[in-house]
């Protein structure tokens, strides 16, 4: 199958070309082509083996009146290019006056040295033959373990391309490879019980298969001996993914275009304001050397830089595009895709504790304490139970009862509360960084919250 | 000025067979799969145009529309499947990908030369040729933007403390032409016309975000039957009354469900386990289960693609396999799993045309459709009465289901139940449960039976639903509150 990049030039020349016969003078255009390879397995077999190759291209037109209109097509032929630099045009008609994007003032600034090597792939064959390896492996850490309902193996390669009509250009090329093992156990008359792991790496050769093995043959494991918890109020720990994932779920409060639209739980003149306890610092940064997936550029052209969201509590920056950020009279963070209105959003949570500062509570440690509290491995159904406008939250969670030092698996429960209450409920971030394969936080810990069991 | 998006009309780009060499190019494919070996090879073609509105406040905020077009080819070979996905449909491209898919299975087509198996594509069957002025048949932007802007207009007046007011519409057009070395070779016209309305209600510390969505299929003036005012007066009524509403206390407690959207609760707690990717997968606690009771007495559940207009209404399947009225639980037994062929082949249970995919990325899976609890003998009346101290759930938000049968849903608007009588509103629930434990405790329907539109997104990507049920009475679930 075709792999191979594409062809900027041709595109700037072709578009530039249709532009000048439709008198369109200003316009923009982001293309992405990506192909990838992945292998699932079931029971020692393959069971599905996949690959796909994907372009696409979205096309901004600015109209005689200064109105944008947009088109997207992954027809990529000069037939396409056409219909979309029309449709763009055509829907500059109903362009918003009171909001029109324009050209990041940054689009053509010196973009940052990801050093993110291209990796290699090793082909279908070779995934195949290591997803069946590590499912063999699974599988035999505890006769409970009986299927991996979910896996996956997959290696790809993506592009990302944006130009606009000033004459900016900016192509950026990675590889990523990752591994998904959910492993299902059932003991006679008991329910079954699951758990799973993932790994990222720029390429398949590199990812970590025994520690993603490992990781889900614990999680699975250490949770079948389970009973329900009493309905209460908990102090709770948070693993890093599991907050990581809960503070990903608001993060429209950091969001300029949700502050301008009004659904953020923050205002516009919230810089500044406390938001967490003085040790809780939170950073958005694109560039972290574990982030496999970044891009050196956004969706306006804008280059990728780390962004300090709150600092010793207090909400520092909001996340722009050029829009918002010219709104607020700031530069553009890096964070935008492209649109009619264009969207914002984070790339990757960096949360860590102020240097120097106690947090009042160090005696606790997630694997050294013994008092009594809820250790969160993960929780579920973000997209259902998380009011990210009204701050509340009411999230399934995966997890143990912690007591005298001794786990139980906590049967099916809920932990509910405003994510607010909880930033200034906070009360000890561990000391130990841990990077995840969507973030780095440490284990976070927070007093009163409630927890809805069956028992 | 220019106040019309042009859409995409057929052409050399069209899959129709009657504009273009299709039956030649697929035949060509096909043989060349076989007879490298595969058992069977199936081609799934598209073409796309999409349109997404939405006005917020008194503005139209956003407009943007996206075509496409691509393929999906699938080779199976003893149980085994390689699919390949690409959006180049030229000779080359679709031969490129075969070739790939068929590397996957170690088949290639210059190791072997049988070309037995495949007798040629048999008639077009073409479900497409009666809808093929839909997408011209649309409301053209100018009637859509009016009537997202009479949508927020409406909710301006008829709500309060309404900091944000929303209106948004989708059409989802979709072009398919199935090939598949059994002969199958079929055509349709899919579309898909949704509009909502969205608010967020603060006032203080008090905040309420409520949202409702409507869909419809293959009726291109659905728009302009809208009651956008009946709408907005419904969003606006729960906004209000959820502003100040406190917040649930969790525990074990007997809920009522609306109808409606209600049916989510089937969707999630056991529709996704009867479907044959969850027996595959081993995931399905109900795998052994046909012919033995997994639900009250009271619940007959169906799985259909024919009801007019309903969001998950299909002509064909993305397998090319007309879709049928499956019941899956009578009276508390279950009767069937919904399959698709992948399924067929690999756990016995036959094809029940719900081979389904979001586009040509995907290889098509089993899935639901339109998917409800069937109406029972009861009143609403009837179950509320029932109930001394629970929850009613007037209108469900998302769900999911995970791989040991645990679902859950949120709440979007709920009311304590005390001494059979409704109370004071409440927000901040979420149910949680087992398939296999609470199935058996939907012990009361109620016979007003309603169908709600709804994205369902699982293995084989986001596809277009119905969920549907009467109102139902569940005897204990966990309520997840504060």
């Amino acid at each position: 199958m075709a792999n191979t990049p594409l062809n900027v030039s041709s595109l700037q020349d072709r578009l530039q070309s249709l532009a000048g016969r439709e008198g369109i003078t200003q316009w923009d255009l982001g293309a992405s082509r990506s192909s990838s390879a992945s292998v699932q397995v079931d029971r020692g077999e393959a069971k599905q083996l996949k690959a796909a190759q994907r372009s696409s291209i979205t096309v901004r037109v600015w109209n005689q009146q200064g109105l944008v209109g947009i088109t997207s097509t992954s027809d990529l032929s000069d037939s396409g290019l056409e219909k979309a630099l029309m449709g763009a045009h055509q829907a500059s008609v109903f362009g918003n006056p009171d909001d029109v994007p324009g050209f990041s003032p940054l689009a053509t600034a010196p973009q940052p040295d990801l050093h993110r090597p291209l990796q290699e792939a090793q082909g279908i064959q070779t995934l195949l033959n290591e997803l069946l390896d590590a499912e063999q492996q699974l599988l035999g850490r505890h006769p409970a373990i009986s299927t991996l309902p979910y896996n996956a193996l997959n290696e790809g390669s993506s592009e990302r391309i944006y130009l606009n009509s000033e004459g900016a250009l900016r192509q950026a090329q990675r590889t990523q490879a990752s591994i998904f093992l959910m492993a299902r156990a059932e003991e006679t008359g008991r329910k079954p019980r699951s758990g799973g792991a993932v790994r990222l790496a720029l390429g398949s050769r590199d990812l970590d298969l025994k520690g993603c093995i490992d990781e889900a043959a614990e999680r699975t494991i250490s949770h079948l001996n389970y009973q329900p918890i009493d309905t209460g109020r908990y102090l709770v720990c948070f693993t890093p993914e599991a907050f990581l994932d809960l503070i990903g779920s608001f993060s429209s409060m950091f969001n300029a275009r949700a502050v301008l639209d009004g659904v953020s739980l923050s205002k516009a003149d919230s810089i500044g304001n406390q938001l967490a306890v003085p040790f809780f610092n939170l950073t958005d940064n694109g560039l972290h050397p574990a982030h496999v997936g970044a891009m050196p550029f956004d969706g306006e052209g804008t280059p990728t830089r780390a962004l300090p969201l709150i600092r010793e509590g207090c909400l520092e920056s909001f996340l722009h595009s050029e829009a918002t950020a010219r709104h607020f009279g700031v530069d553009p963070t890096g964070h935008a895709g492209m649109g009619a209105k264009v969207s914002v959003g984070p790339d990757w949570f960096e949360v860590s504790r102020t240097p120097a500062m106690n947090t009042g509570a160090d005696h606790l440690d997630h694997t050294l304490t013994t008092d009594t509290f809820v250790l969160i491995e993960s929780l579920s159904a973000l997209h259902a139970g998380v009011k990210a406008s009204q701050g509340a939250f009411s999230l399934p969670f995966d997890g143990w009862l912690v007591r005298g030092g001794e786990r139980i698996s906590v049967e099916a429960a809920t932990v509910a509360g405003d994510i607010r209450d909880l930033l200034r409920s906070i009360v000890h971030l561990e000391s130990e960084s841990v990077v995840t394969h969507e973030g780095v936080s440490p284990y976070v810990w927070v007093d009163g919250l409630a927890i809805t069991g069956e028992a | 000025m220019q106040t019309t998006l042009s859409k995409s009309q057929p052409g050399f780009n069209d899959l129709d067979p009657g504009h273009h060499p299709w039956r030649q190019r697929l035949d060509a494919l096909l043989t060349s799969g076989v007879s490298a070996g595969a058992d069977l090879v199936e081609v799934f073609l598209e073409r796309t145009d999409h349109l997404g509105v939405l006005a917020e406040q008194d503005k139209i905020t956003s407009v943007s529309p996206s075509f496409g077009m691509g393929a999906g080819i699938r080779v199976f070979r003893a149980g085994k499947d390689g699919f390949v996905s690409t959006n180049d449909l030229s000779d080359q491209g679709l031969a490129e990908a075969l070739q790939q898919a068929l590397a996957m299975l170690q088949l290639s087509s210059s190791t072997l030369a049988t070309a037995g198996g495949f007798d040629g594509l048999g008639p077009l069957r073409d479900y497409g040729s009666s809808k093929n002025n839909w997408l011209s048949s649309t409301p053209d932007i100018v009637t859509i933007t009016q009537r997202l802007l009479e949508g927020t207009d409406c909710l301006q007046k008829r709500g309060e403390y309404l900091d944000v007011r929303r209106g948004s519409f989708a059409r989802d057009w979709q072009e398919v032409l199935v090939a598949a070395s059994d002969g199958t070779f079929a055509r349709d016209i899919r579309l898909h016309q949704s509009s909502g309305l969205s608010v967020l209600a603060a006032d203080g510390d008090h905040r309420s975000s409520i949202a409702r969505r409507y869909g419809s299929t293959d009726r291109p003036d659905d728009l302009c039957r809208w009651d956008v005012d009946a709408s907005a007066r419904e969003v606006c009524d729960s906004a209000a009354k959820m502003l100040r509403a406190d917040y649930v206390d969790g525990g074990q407690m007997p809920v009522v469900l609306a109808n409606r959207f209600g049916g989510v609760i089937f969707h999630e707690a056991c529709g996704h386990l009867l479907e044959t990717t969850q027996v595959e997968r081993g995931s399905t606690p109900f795998a052994d289960s046909v012919g033995k009771s997994i639900a009250h007495p009271a619940v007959t559940a169906i799985d259909e693609g024919m009801s007019g207009g309903a969001f998950g209404s299909i002509s064909m399947d993305d397998e090319g396999m007309e879709p049928q009225r499956t019941v899956l639980i009578e009276n508390g037994i279950l009767q069937c799993f919904l399959s698709d062929r992948a399924g067929e082949m690999r756990t016995g249970h036959a094809r029940t045309g719900s081979g389904r995919r979001q586009n040509h990325g995907f290889a098509a899976a089993s899935r639901m459709r339109n998917t409800y609890i069937d109406a029972g003998p009861h009143s609403i009346d009837d179950l509320i009465s029932s109930v001394d101290h629970g929850l009613y759930c007037k209108s469900m938000g998302a769900g999911s289901v995970g791989a040991t049968g645990q679902f859950n849903f949120s709440v979007e608007e709920g009311y304590l139940i005390k001494n059979g009588q409704l109370g004071q509103p409440v927000k901040g629930a979420t149910l949680i449960g087992d398939a296999k434990e609470v199935m058996p405790r939907i012990s009361m329907c109620a016979d007003d039976l309603e169908l709600a539109a709804g994205y369902c997104g699982s293995v084989s990507g986001s596809v277009f639903v119905t969920v549907g049920q009467p109102h139902v009475k569940v005897d204990s679930i966990t309520v997840g509150g504060r």
